[in-house]
């Protein structure tokens, strides 16, 4: 059983953003760069089946500039054993990745592909819904565990007010929310190895898929400034306030 | 052509946000129309006639829709979408797994988790946990669109007096199956329609702890919340965690008690009207967008607030 696991490089969920002056996006230069943080909880999930038996062979896949290979090199030194990169500058949008990914499962045929639930870029929550749409496959949208059965996966989904199981039949696509796993860090050893690996390049137009955009970026601005209050000296003061000043309690 | 609203229900009540996906949708400029899709959901689907400004109520009726399984919805809704301009639902965890997959079976972009709608193909919508403003037009002929439900207002729940169409199910499909349900079940109000919230984090030392913010929370007749920190320690369940990967929630007050305030807690809470932080760290960041700022052990505090409240 083969796993694809895709990632996305994204601004570091550490790194404080700045919109650019001219309002075409984010200040992306000499920003820190790493992986999606849901998508390192899929190939961590991805390499345990692996290190399990229950897989065979776990396959990276990222779409995106020459620079996205630092992350594929991330999930080999994680533990996959092989990567493709889907080689493009060109803006690409959810629609036109799950398009990408689509084409890359149809060559290579994994029982299951993990996504994360959203990148923490432009927080769509929407590429593993619709690659699972465009293969006509089930799907396990935020999940937190999944069991694989005979011809079947049972996942646990993070639902709004608990938690669901549903049984799906495979392939499927899954998506990972927070507590499927801890990710592993890459050890020094399987970094120099993940240097070995090998990382396949195709591009868009070797798997004929038409990436345009179809949502068009009209302006990205700062939210508004919240401005900061005072500080109370005590509770009982607090308590006046939000009374008498702010009326809400 | 109108504007088809897909209602959150558990079959015996309407989800709270689909009032304001209502609003939202009537700010396309169309006539709005909702679907009620589900097992025994007929109460629901009156209840959906009942809002103002809603022109009709479809309903289906079917065991595949009972759980809301995304595979078997999508099937519905494509089959639906010939006769709209714009599918619209909520953030609900049900919607963000359904509404991508239709956007992808009819190769449309979907505009996920918008805060404002600025014409009939132009909307706003937070990126980067709420710190970039993404002003985005749809090319698409047909618009499959999320609503983060707190930047709207809510629509009234009676008044209205849509007429009812029953539709027939879609074709049955056996992808996925119901398994089972482990809901949380609090006596306080839900998290994403709350006045009031009071919300724990990494300060909060144990779950146990918690029972301090709920004796407060009784008080305030607010929902409990938590910090992913909080989530992560395993203080408590992940449906409580508010922030960029939990809910987004903008209630009349906020209090944060014992939470530093990373980027991603404050994506889920800053367009609260009034936020308070308790925190014993002058330089805690959630400081810089309180309202009320109280430097306290939030062990002391907080029996405190109980009784102040009390009194």
């Amino acid at each position: 059983m083969k796993i694809v696991v895709a990632v996305k490089r994204v601004v570091d969920a550490n790194v404080n953003i700045r919109v650019k002056a001219d309002a075409t996006g984010v200040e992306l230069a000499n920003v820190k760069m790493s992986m999606n943080p849901f998508d390192e909880i899929g190939v961590e999930e991805a390499v345990r089946l692996r290190e399990s038996g229950a897989a065979s062979e776990v396959i990276a896949v990222s779409a995106g500039g020459p620079s996205c290979q630092e992350t594929l090199r991330t999930a080999l030194a994680m533990g996959a054993d092989r990567a493709i990169l889907v080689n493009t500058e060109a803006e690409l949008q959810p629609l036109a990745v799950a398009k990408l990914l689509k084409a890359v499962v149809e060559r290579e045929g994994p029982t299951i592909v993990f996504t994360g639930k959203q990148a923490i870029d432009d927080d769509s929550n929407a590429t593993g819904q619709m690659l699972a749409a465009l293969l006509g496959w089930s799907q396990g949208t935020f999940i937190s565990k999944q069991t694989i059965t005979d011809g079947a996966v049972e996942v646990t989904r993070e639902i709004d007010s608990g938690l669901e199981t549903l049984t799906l039949s495979l392939p499927s696509v899954l998506t990972t929310d927070l507590r499927l796993n801890v990710p592993r860090y890459a050890s020094l050893p399987n970094i120099m190895k993940a240097k070995k690996k090998p990382i396949d390049q195709v591009t868009p137009e070797d798997l004929g898929v038409d990436i345009a955009p179809r949502l068009e970026v009209l302006k990205v601005e700062e939210p508004p400034v919240r401005a900061a209050g005072v500080k109370v000296g005590s509770v009982q003061e607090l308590v006046s306030k939000l009374r008498d000043e702010a009326g809400v309690i | 052509m109108p504007t088809l609203v897909v209602a959150d229900h558990n079959n015996a009540a309407l989800g709270a946000g689909t009032m304001s996906v209502v609003t939202a949708a009537a700010a396309l400029g169309q006539d709005v129309h909702v679907l009620v899709a589900g097992l025994g959901a007929s109460g629901v689907a009156t209840a959906a006639a009942g809002i103002p400004g809603v022109a009709k109520v479809l309903h289906c009726e079917d065991a595949a829709y009972e759980h809301g399984l995304a595979e078997s919805l999508a099937l519905l809704l494509v089959r639906l979408a010939e006769g709209y301009e714009a599918i619209i639902a909520s953030t609900s965890s049900a919607a963000k797994a359904v509404m991508p997959r239709v956007a992808a079976l009819l190769d449309v972009a979907p505009i996920s988790d918008i805060s404002a709608v600025l014409s009939a193909d132009t909307f706003v919508r937070p990126t980067y946990a709420g710190n970039a403003m993404a002003t985005v037009r749809s090319s698409d002929p047909i618009k499959v669109i999320t609503v983060r439900t707190s930047q709207f207002e809510t629509a009234p729940d009676t008044g209205g007096n849509a007429t009812i169409e029953t539709v027939a199910a879609a074709e049955a499909q056996a992808l996925s199956s119901f398994v089972s349900r482990d809901l949380n079940i609090t006596e306080r109000p839900e998290l994403t329609s709350a006045r009031v919230i009071i919300s724990g984090g990494r300060g909060m030392a144990s779950g146990d702890n918690f029972a301090l913010l709920d004796a407060v929370a009784a008080k305030l007749n607010a929902a409990v919340g938590a910090s992913r920190a909080a989530v992560d320690a395993g203080f408590v369940p992940n449906d409580y965690q508010v922030g960029q990967t939990g809910k987004i929630v903008a209630p009349e007050l906020y209090v944060a008690v014992g939470i530093s305030g990373a980027i991603q807690h404050l994506a889920g809470m800053k367009d609260s009207k009034v936020i308070v932080a308790i925190n014993k760290d002058e330089d805690a960041p959630i400081f810089q967008v309180a309202d009320y700022g109280l430097v306290a052990d939030l062990f002391d505090a907080l029996p405190e607030l109980e009784r102040e409240l009390s009194e």
